[in-house]
């Protein structure tokens, strides 16, 4: 016998002893059984489901907390201020839109609905609303992405003072508990989109913003941002820092006759005119919102490579555009 | 519910009051039992949705059809605008000028109105830098139409650019701007801080040449204009409702949107200054002291750049919007309800604190000629009926009055100050004998078309505009103003309110009874 055989067998012996010991050791609790085990399931008998703590359920009553809104301060004054500044070198404008509601001693509750193409956004949105909104700012985040596992769950809700919501249908619950956030003076920052745009262009807007204004009565403010889509959209591996432009629209109310689709409808067309503000001028988006011809955000009908070289054709207009302007060099004369 | 503005009698148990003092202040203690505060009314509340209101006041206007009927796509449509005259200081944005603008624009917008300009209605007042006019207007219409060229400052100097459109029955010649002559329409945007403004003076004195401006801009009319805040008892509102005439029968047509604001002037940590002295806290008696000891230790640049840089809290109290004349009249109602305040009397002796601004230096230096301006001028001016000083009485001012000009804002200032005053002080005889010098010099068209510069001729203006104060006036001092350049002015330097009494008393005796006008916060006395 080798001596290579020898080492297999003793080997061989060692797991055996091993098998043996764990079989010992686990044979009093399969003899004890129920309740140290779990139980059999009976044939014919289905058991219900337990009640999810997880996705729309997650309960975040605890992030609006005063220990945990002092740590979300720092939060938003330290870390993400520096993400974003770093980042996304935003250029806000339209803030004097909101003037007439800022100069308030106590401004109304507001739900900011923003175009949604990068998880920048959100950060983007927290250090450029103003700061009467920012420390009772809630947002909406998809329950299925940022609720999914506890640590996930705790974190968004912690650092964003995010609230689940589920991104198809605003459910009864939901809608109660923005109306009760809203009552006790929280503002929502919502995304009508539902997620990310998968290819860049927008995406048409759910009605979920214009529900809950509707149902709360506080003011949709419509926002564009520029530029997030080629920092970090969806897809990239890493984020490209660039610049930003974030542009706030007058806020919006829906009439005494309007319906929900309606008014969603007005949101998206105040969303759009902002988009083409942003690339043009504002005259240009006030003449082309006059005949209904602000370039849609969803992007042209076609599919296929035409839609993405369009894409690259706007991004050269807007926020993400300037960073591939090269800046004049002068030659160095000494 | 805001208080109305009063008079107060003082008293021995009144504590000293406040007095501007160019970019400072300071507590006088005024003389027991013969003297009176006039304090203006508390800021009335603003409207709840301005925007609204605006949006509302178009689609409803005063005797006029509704905007959007006057607009069609193939139209000439011009909009002028204020300058940066107005608001004193300076209006937080947004600005009521830039409301009103975009909701024209959203209207024209719908209409499919292409050929849109933005005219600034300067007079002869110097051009708006371009962060002025981002101001007023806001980033986004200045973005949009600065580059295209479509928004742009009357030239009053451009000959080719003017055109005739009547004369008065008095022979006064109406000459405005060319594009306003052959618009279609004529959209006006206001902010009406007092009653002086708006109405036709707006655009016949805004889009005007010299020409045109010098037939109520003199001295005679000036001294006739009893007072500027009272459009019935002013020569000068004649001559301009006058021309308003022509403009209303043979011009374009004209569709005034006008706004009124408050008296709510100044934001934290300046806010004490509108409040009553009796009623300051700890906090304000804290915040004046530091303010007073620490500008005293400032250089004068620094201190106008900080005062300069206050962004007033205004609220829009009122919108109107038509046919001018109807919709002036209305303005006048909200402008009066927050300004007027009933007076009994007139006093020998008038005092005033002056501020470091006045309609002519915002964003510059509060030269001599705008101290005289503003306190005989402006100020004397805040009142119907009658001034609150008896005639050959005394007016006390509290300004320091320094030798100082800003060389790109007011050239011909200068050399009106050196080569003018040092002739004559007499309105009427520097009327005559140096205006058209000043007015027709090259250097200062020059300056004027294409710098920052006021026109050569607005040292005359706005010494013009204090000529009634000046002949109503027995004597003028000024306490704390450089002496040589206050003598110069033809007026009394004194050192301390106490040395201007003493001096005062020469003219109006040993117990002469006292007015002061308490600033800020706008007031127009009532002087029955």
């Amino acid at each position: 016998m080798s001596a290579a055989d020898r080492y297999l067998r003793s080997g061989q012996r060692a797991v055996g002893r091993v098998e043996r010991a764990v079989g010992r050791a686990a044979r009093p609790l399969r003899s004890y059984g129920f309740p140290y085990r779990s139980p059999n399931v009976p044939r014919g008998v289905e058991v219900p489901p337990e009640p999810a703590k997880l996705g729309a359920a997650y309960e975040t009553e605890w992030a609006r907390g005063p220990l945990a809104r002092a740590a979300r301060g720092m939060i938003t004054e330290g870390p993400l201020r520096l993400l974003v500044a770093g980042i996304a070198n935003p250029d806000i404008t339209g803030l004097d839109r909101l003037s007439d509601l800022t100069r308030l001693d106590e401004p109304p509750p507001v739900i900011f609905a923003p175009n949604h193409h990068s998880h920048v956004d959100t950060a983007l949105m927290i250090r450029s609303i103003p700061m009467c909104w920012r420390r009772e700012l809630v947002v909406a985040a998809a329950a299925d992405y940022f609720f999914d596992k506890q640590w996930k769950a705790a974190l968004s809700a912690l650092s964003l003072n995010a609230i689940p919501i589920d991104r198809e249908v605003t459910t009864r619950r939901a809608s109660d508990m923005f109306r009760d956030l809203v009552a006790d003076g929280h503002s929502l920052l919502i995304y009508p989109e539902g997620g990310r745009s998968p290819d860049g262009w927008g995406q048409e807007f759910k009605g979920g913003a214009a529900y809950l204004s509707s149902r709360t009565g506080a003011p949709v403010v419509p926002v564009f941002i520029d530029g997030t889509g080629a920092i970090y959209g969806k897809g990239m591996k890493r984020p490209k820092p660039g610049r930003t432009k974030v542009i706030f629209g007058a806020p919006l109310q829906a009439g005494p006759d309007e319906n929900t689709r309606r008014f969603n409808t007005r949101i998206e067309a105040a969303v759009t005119r902002l988009g083409d503000e942003a690339i043009t001028d504002y005259w240009t988006a006030s003449k082309r919102a006059a005949d209904g011809s602000n370039p849609p955000l969803t992007g042209p009908e076609y599919n296929g490579w035409r839609r993405q070289w369009q894409l690259s054709e706007r991004r050269k207009l807007g926020a993400a555009g300037l960073r591939r302007r090269q800046k004049r060099r002068w030659p160095d004369l000494g | 519910m805001p208080r109305p503005g009063f008079v107060l009698d003082v008293d021995r148990s009144t504590p000293p009051i406040l007095f501007w003092r160019g970019e400072n202040f300071s507590l006088e203690r005024l003389p027991a039992d013969r003297s009176r505060v006039i304090y203006p009314a508390e800021p009335m509340p603003g409207l709840h949705d301005v925007d609204g209101e605006i949006r509302d006041a178009l689609l409803d206007p005063m005797d006029m059809e509704p905007l959007p009927a006057l607009l069609d796509p193939d139209m000439k449509l011009t909009i002028c605008f204020d300058d940066a005259s107005l608001t004193l200081p300076k209006m937080r944005r947004p600005d009521n000028r830039q409301r009103i603008i975009e909701a024209v624009l959203d209207l024209a917008a719908a209409a499919g109105v292409d050929d849109i300009h933005l005219i600034a209605a300067l007079g002869l007042h110097r051009r708006m830098h371009d962060y002025e006019l981002r101001h007023v207007l806001g980033d986004r219409i200045f973005d949009a139409f600065h580059p295209r060229g479509m928004l742009y400052q009357h030239d009053a100097e451009d000959h080719d650019n003017l055109a005739v459109i009547g004369e008065t029955d008095q022979g006064e010649v109406l000459e405005i701007n060319k594009r306003v002559a052959e618009s279609d329409l004529v959209v006006y945007a206001n902010v009406n801080q007092v009653a002086m403004d708006g109405g036709w003076k707006s655009i016949t004195t805004g889009v005007a040449s010299y020409r045109c401006l010098s037939f109520h801009h003199n001295a005679h009319t000036l001294q006739n204009t009893r007072s500027l805040m009272d459009r019935h008892h002013s020569d000068l509102h004649k001559s301009v409702w006058r021309m308003g005439k022509v403009l209303q029968d043979h011009g374009p047509k004209i569709f005034t949107v006008e706004t009124t604001i408050n008296n709510d002037a100044f934001p934290s940590p300046f806010d004490f200054l509108s409040k009553r002295e009796w009623e300051w806290s700890a906090k304000d008696r804290a915040l004046y002291l530091a303010t007073t000891k620490s500008l005293n230790r400032t250089p004068n640049r620094v201190a106008r750049k900080i005062f300069h840089g206050i962004e007033a809290p205004y609220a829009t109290t009122s919108v109107q919007a038509g046919f001018t004349p109807t919709v002036h009249e209305r303005t006048l109602e909200h402008v009066h309800a927050q300004h007027l305040v009933p007076v009994e009397g007139q006093t020998d002796i008038l005092t005033m604190g002056v501020p470091f601004i006045s309609p002519y230096n915002p964003e510059g230096i509060m030269n001599p000629i705008l101290v005289m301006c503003m306190g005989l001028g402006y100020m004397f001016n805040m009142y119907r009926g009658k001034p609150l000083v008896r005639e050959g009485g005394v007016v006390i001012m509290t300004h320091p009055t320094y030798r100082e000009f800003n060389p790109v804002h007011h050239p011909s200032y200068i050399d009106f100050f050196d080569e003018v005053l040092t002739d004559t002080t007499d309105p009427v005889v520097m009327g005559e004998k140096w205006e058209k010098k000043y007015a027709e010099d090259e250097w200062y068209r020059h300056l004027y078309r294409t710098g920052n510069a006021y026109h050569g001729v607005h040292p005359f203006y706005a010494w013009y505009w204090g000529a009634h104060g000046q002949q109503w006036a027995g004597r003028v001092i000024i306490v704390g103003g450089d002496p040589s350049t206050v003598r110069r002015m033809g007026f009394t330097p004194a050192s301390t309110m106490d040395d201007a009494f003493e001096i005062a008393s020469d003219v109006v005796g040993r117990s002469p009874t006292i007015s002061h006008l308490h600033l800020p916060g706008v007031l127009v006395a009532d002087v029955v």
